[in-house]
C-alpha cells in the first residue's frame, strides 16, 4: 500500500522534465510492426495478471459453484452477511481520520519544511520523514505492536498518561481506526511531504517574489497562493490515499493475530474477501467482494487519470 | 534554485515574528520525533534481552552480547527458517526485478519512440492500472492462478510482481524526453533494423532509468506482504514478510497461549524486523541522494 506512495515522487521529476521543448519530428521512419514485439512481454503480463484475473473475478461474483449463472445472488449474499456492514464501518472511520489527517499535515509540513532555507536542516528533515517508508507491510505493524504496548513502549509514560496501561486497553475497537491511521501516517506521510515539497519548488520564485513585495506574510502566501497551486497534488494525494484505505488488510491482519483475536479476523473488507476465500472455500463471495473492492479502485484511478490534469498522455 | 535562495535569504522568511517560530519549531520538533523514536528504539531494542527491553530506559543501549544472543535466537528458530525466508525473499525480488525490467524497458521504448495504432490506449491502461492499489487484483489473481494450479509455486509470487506499469510509465517518460527523434531516424538511414536502433542507440542511454524501475521495483516487492501471504500457504515458501506473522505467533508477549520451546522473546522480535526491511533501509540510504535531490532539482526545472 504505501509502496504506491513511496514510489511516486519521481512524477514531479518526470511531469517537469516533460515540459522540455520535445523534438517535432517523432516517429521518423520507424516500422509500426517491431512496437508490438517490444511490447510483447509487457503486454502479456497485463493480460496474464491485470485483464484476465479481472474478467475472471466478474465471471466468478456472477456464477455459483457449479458454474451456473445467479445473477447478482453473491453480491446480495456478502452484503447482507452480518461481518459486511461492521467492516464497511470500519474502513469508512479508518479513511475519514486517515485521509484528513494526511491532507492537513502533509500540506502544513511540507509548506513549513519549504520555507526553511538552511540547506542542510531541510535535506535532513525531508530525510527523516521519508526513512519509515523504507519500513512498509508487516515490518512497520510490529513495529507499532511495541510502541503501543505500554510495557516495552518508548513512550509508555504518553500511553499511561492517557489511561493504558496494558496492550489489551490500547486495542480496544474505538481506537482502531486511529491506529491504522497512525501507522499508516507513519510509513506514507513521508513520501508525500518529499512530493508536495517538489511541487512546490514549481512555484515560480517570481510569483512568491511578487506577492512578498506586495506585503504578504508567510502565512497569506501559503494560504492565497502555495495551497491553491497545490491543489492538483493535493487531490492526488487524495485519491490515491482513499484508494489505497479501502484496501486495508495487513494492520488489522497481524494485530488480529498479535491480540489473541480480540480484533477480528474479518475486520475490514479485504479481510472478509480473505475469509470468504479461506475459511468458506467460498470463491464466488470473494470475487464479488473483491470486484466491489476493484470497482471502486478502478473508478477512482479512472477518474484521476481522466480529469486530474497531472498525467499527460502525449 | 539558487535564485529563489538569495532572494529569501533576507530576514523576513518567518511567520508573523517570534511567538511563530517559535511555534512551528515546536510542531517541526513533535513530528521529527514522532517519526524518528519508534525508529532509533527499535534499534536500540535488538541489543537488549528480555528483561532489560521492560526494566532499562528505552532509550539506552543493551549489551553487544545482546546482539549476538537475539541473533543466535533468531537464526535457530524453527531450524533456521529465517534464513530460509531471506532466501526466498531475495529469490521473490530478483527474479521480479529481472522479469520487470525484460517486460517495461523495451516497453516504455516502445511507446515513446515508436508510432502505432493503439498506443494512445495502452499508454492510459498503464496509468490507470499503475494508479490503482496494487492489492486490489490480489485475490482476483489468487482465483486465477488456483484454477491453473499454480499457488505455492514461486512463480505465483514472480510472475504478478512483474507486472509494474509504473516502470513502463517512467520509462516511456525518460525515453521522451531525453532521447531526440533524430538520433533514431539518423540510425535508421544508416541501415539499422528496428531492434538494433533500440540495442544500440537507446539501450546504451537508458542505464540512469533501469537503476530507477529497479529500485522501485525492489523495495516494492520485498516488503510485499499480500501477494505472497495468500499464493504461498507453506512455510518454506514464505519470504521474510509473510515470515514475520510466523515470529509474532509464536512470541508470547502477543501471543500467551504460544509459551513453548519454540517462544520467541521481544527483542528477537524486534531483530526480525529490522533484519527483515535491512536491505530496504540500505537502498534508500544509499540512494537518498539520487532519490531526494533528484526530485527536487526535477522539481525546480520549471
Amino acid at each position: 500500500m504505501t509502496a504506491a506512495i513511496a514510489t511516486t515522487p519521481e512524477l514531479v521529476d518526470a511531469t517537469a522534465r516533460r515540459r522540455a521543448p520535445a523534438p517535432r519530428t517523432r516517429f521518423g521512419g520507424a516500422r509500426p510492426g517491431m512496437s508490438y514485439v517490444f511490447l510483447a512481454p509487457y503486454l502479456a503480463l497485463t493480460l496474464a495478471f491485470g485483464v484476465l484475473p479481472a474478467l475472471y473475478a466478474l465471471v466468478l461474483a456472477f456464477t455459483d459453484g457449479g458454474g451456473g449463472f445467479v445473477g447478482v445472488d453473491n453480491f446480495v449474499k456478502v452484503i447482507s452477511d452480518f461481518r459486511f456492514g461492521p467492516a464497511v464501518v470500519h474502513v469508512a472511520i479508518y479513511l475519514v481520520i486517515w485521509l484528513i489527517s494526511l491532507v492537513i499535515l502533509v500540506t502544513v509540513l511540507a509548506i513549513v519544511v519549504h520555507a526553511i532555507k538552511v540547506r542542510w536542516l531541510n535535506t535532513t528533515l525531508r530525510f527523516v520523514f521519508y526513512l519509515p517508508g523504507a519500513l512498509a507491510g508487516a515490518s512497520s505493524v510490529l513495529l507499532w505492536l511495541f510502541v503501543l504496548d505500554p510495557t516495552s513502549s518508548p513512550v509508555s509514560g504518553l500511553l499511561q498518561l492517557l489511561g493504558f496501561d496494558s496492550f489489551v486497553q490500547v486495542i480496544v475497537p474505538a481506537n482502531l481506526p486511529p491506529i491504522f491511521a497512525i501507522i499508516a501516517f507513519w510509513t506514507g506521510a513521508g513520501g508525500w511531504i518529499v512530493i508536495m515539497y517538489g511541487a512546490l519548488n514549481n512555484i515560480s520564485s517570481e510569483v512568491m517574489e511578487a506577492a512578498r513585495i506586495d506585503g504578504a506574510s508567510t502565512f497569506q502566501i501559503a494560504t492565497q497562493i502555495q495551497i491553491p497551486l497545490l491543489r492538483k497534488w493535493i487531490s492526488y494525494m487524495g485519491v490515491m490515499s482513499l484508494a489505497a484505505g479501502t484496501q486495508l488488510f495487513v494492520e488489522p491482519q497481524l494485530l488480529s493475530q498479535a491480540s489473541n483475536a480480540i480484533v477480528p479476523n474479518d475486520y475490514s473488507l479485504n479481510q472478509l474477501a480473505y475469509q470468504y476465500a479461506f475459511q468458506q472455500n467460498d470463491f464466488n463471495g470473494s470475487a464479488a467482494i473483491s470486484l466491489l473492492l476493484l470497482v471502486v479502485a478502478l473508478a477512482l484511478s479512472t477518474v484521476f487519470v481522466t480529469r486530474g490534469g497531472l498525467f499527460d498522455t502525449e | 534554485m539558487t535564485a529563489s535562495n538569495l532572494s529569501t535569504r533576507a530576514p523576513r522568511i518567518g511567520v508573523s515574528g517570534w511567538s511563530g517560530r517559535a511555534l512551528i519549531s515546536a510542531v517541526l520538533l513533535v513530528f521529527v520525533l514522532f517519526f524518528i523514536i519508534p525508529i532509533v528504539w527499535l534499534l536500540l531494542a535488538t541489543s537488549k534481552t528480555g528483561r532489560e527491553l521492560v526494566t532499562l530506559n528505552p532509550f539506552l543501549p543493551g549489551t553487544f552480547d545482546g546482539i549476538v544472543q537475539n541473533w543466535n535466537q533468531l537464526f535457530a528458530y524453527q531450524d533456521g527458517a529465517v534464513g530460509t525466508w531471506i532466501a526466498n525473499s531475495t529469490i521473490y525480488t530478483v527474479g521480479a526485478l529481472v522479469l520487470t525490467l525484460i517486460a517495461s524497458i523495451p516497453a516504455g521504448y516502445a511507446l515513446a519512440l515508436t508510432q502505432f495504432r493503439l498506443r494512445k490506449a495502452i499508454l492510459v491502461l498503464t496509468l490507470i492500472v499503475m494508479l490503482m492499489p496494487s492489492t486490489a487484483l490480489v485475490l482476483p489473481i489468487f482465483l486465477e492462478l488456483n484454477t491453473v494450479g499454480l499457488i505455492g509455486n514461486p512463480l505465483s509470487v514472480i510472475l504478478p510482481m512483474s507486472f509494474f506499469p509504473f516502470g513502463v510509465y517512467l520509462t516511456y517518460i525518460y525515453f521522451s524526453t531525453s532521447i531526440p527523434q533524430d538520433l533514431l531516424a539518423a540510425a535508421r538511414l544508416d541501415g539499422c533494423g528496428e531492434f538494433q536502433v533500440f540495442y544500440r542507440v537507446a539501450l546504451p542511454l537508458a542505464t540512469p532509468i533501469i537503476a530507477l524501475v529497479a529500485f522501485f521495483s525492489f523495495v516494492q516487492n520485498w516488503n510485499n506482504f499480500f501477494l505472497p501471504f495468500v499464493m504461498l500457504p507453506s512455510s518454506d515458501g514464505y519470504p521474510i514478510q509473510v515470515g514475520l506473522t510466523s515470529l509474532l505467533a509464536s512470541t508470547p508477549a502477543f501471543n500467551p497461549s504460544s509459551a513453548g520451546a519454540e517462544s520467541v522473546q521481544l527483542p528477537t522480535l524486534a531483530l526480525a524486523t529490522v533484519v527483515s526491511v535491512l536491505p530496504v533501509l540500505i537502498v534508500f540510504l544509499f540512494s537518498q541522494r539520487f532519490l531526494v535531490s533528484g526530485m527536487t532539482a526535477g522539481g525546480t526545472k520549471e
